[in-house]
């Protein structure tokens, strides 16, 4: 897209547009930088996703009831306490899945998202798709993710807004009494705190 | 090859944290997203360690908010590179100010075809 802003700018540019602009000129031309690969830094730091935090969080409170008390209680806080925030005045609010319960995630308007403790949403987590049928078929849509839920289970859809984010706190597959929190934490997965999908036991995880 | 972004820059909090929306880095003009690229480019060029960049970044958020803290987050940013590059002589303060008064006047505008 350059050559068709040469020489008419159409608003000045600030201060400090000049001033990257120049110093960016002259790391390239002493051969320390090239454009090329700012642009590579600047789309990776874009797309990176993040740590999953969550999944510590989730570990934690499947080894320790108190600390499961306090975060179904009051989740920002709790999640705090392992080091994770900064979204920004939002609260998280953490749900439970259990035998009878299943929840799941969406927000119907855009993308938001409990990003200090997931990262970056996936993509289809975005999509227009999932944003509208998940609230009116989950049970479908959950079929998709390869999740079959019998008559039992009461599946309850949360619309994530800018002031409350939600995060599920998946069920502890059997078969995983024996393993330590960190080992936990590895099998549990993004979508399974998105609610669906749930966390493999250990023979069944890859 | 795409470089893997580092936890040590992804993750900096405090008063260094970059501005994120939803999780997403937030860039209010594309001069900031080439301010951040550099920055860290150099990093990886092994021009310094990623951890004086960041004291240089705080040093100026500390001068910032004891003049009442109003700097948006990446003129400090760029100002923390102008510092450190000064400092190790990699440019020199009249070789800066004479291209960026170059960039300024119209007097060069060669190939920065990031602005939009």
């Amino acid at each position: 897209m350059s050559g068709d802003h040469h020489g008419h700018h159409p608003e000045p540019e600030s201060p400090a547009a000049l001033r990257a602009r120049a110093i960016e000129s002259l790391l390239v031309e002493k051969g320390l930088i090239s454009t090329d690969a700012i642009d590579l830094i600047v789309r990776a730091y874009e797309q990176d996703i993040g740590p999953m935090n969550g999944a510590r969080v989730v570990a934690k409170a499947w080894t320790d009831s108190a600390y499961k008390d306090r975060l179904l209680t009051d989740g920002t806080d709790a999640i705090a306490e392992l080091g994770y925030g900064g979204n920004q005045g939002a609260e998280i609010v953490v749900l439970e899945n259990t035998a009878t319960v299943h929840n799941v995630v969406v927000c119907t308007l855009c993308s938001c998202y409990p990003w200090p403790v997931l990262g970056l949403p996936p993509s289809w987590y975005k999509s227009a798709p999932y944003r509208s049928r998940v609230v009116r078929e989950p049970r479908s849509v959950l079929r998709e993710f390869g999740l079959e839920l019998g008559p039992e289970v009461e599946v309850r859809v949360w619309d994530s807004t800018a002031e409350v984010r939600y995060m599920v706190l998946p069920e502890r597959p059997a078969g995983a009494e024996s393993l330590s929190e960190p080992e936990l934490a590895a099998l549990v997965t993004r979508d399974a705190m998105i609610g669906v999908v749930k966390v493999q036991a250990p023979a069944l995880a890859r | 090859m795409t470089p893997e972004p580092s936890p040590e820059i992804s993750e900096m909090e405090g008063a260094a944290a970059l501005p994120r929306k939803n999780g997403e880095l937030v860039f209010e003009a594309p001069w900031e997203g080439r301010a951040f690229g550099i920055a860290v480019a150099l990093n990886e060029q092994g021009l310094y360690p990623w951890r004086s960049f960041r004291n240089s970044l705080v040093d100026r958020t500390v001068t910032d908010d004891a003049a009442g803290g109003i700097t948006p987050y990446y003129e400090k940013w760029l100002a923390a590179l102008e510092t450190l590059l000064l400092q190790q002589g990699v440019v020199s303060a009249a070789e800066l100010a004479t291209r960026t008064e170059q960039y300024a006047t119209g007097a060069r505008d060669d190939d920065w075809d990031h602005e939009d």
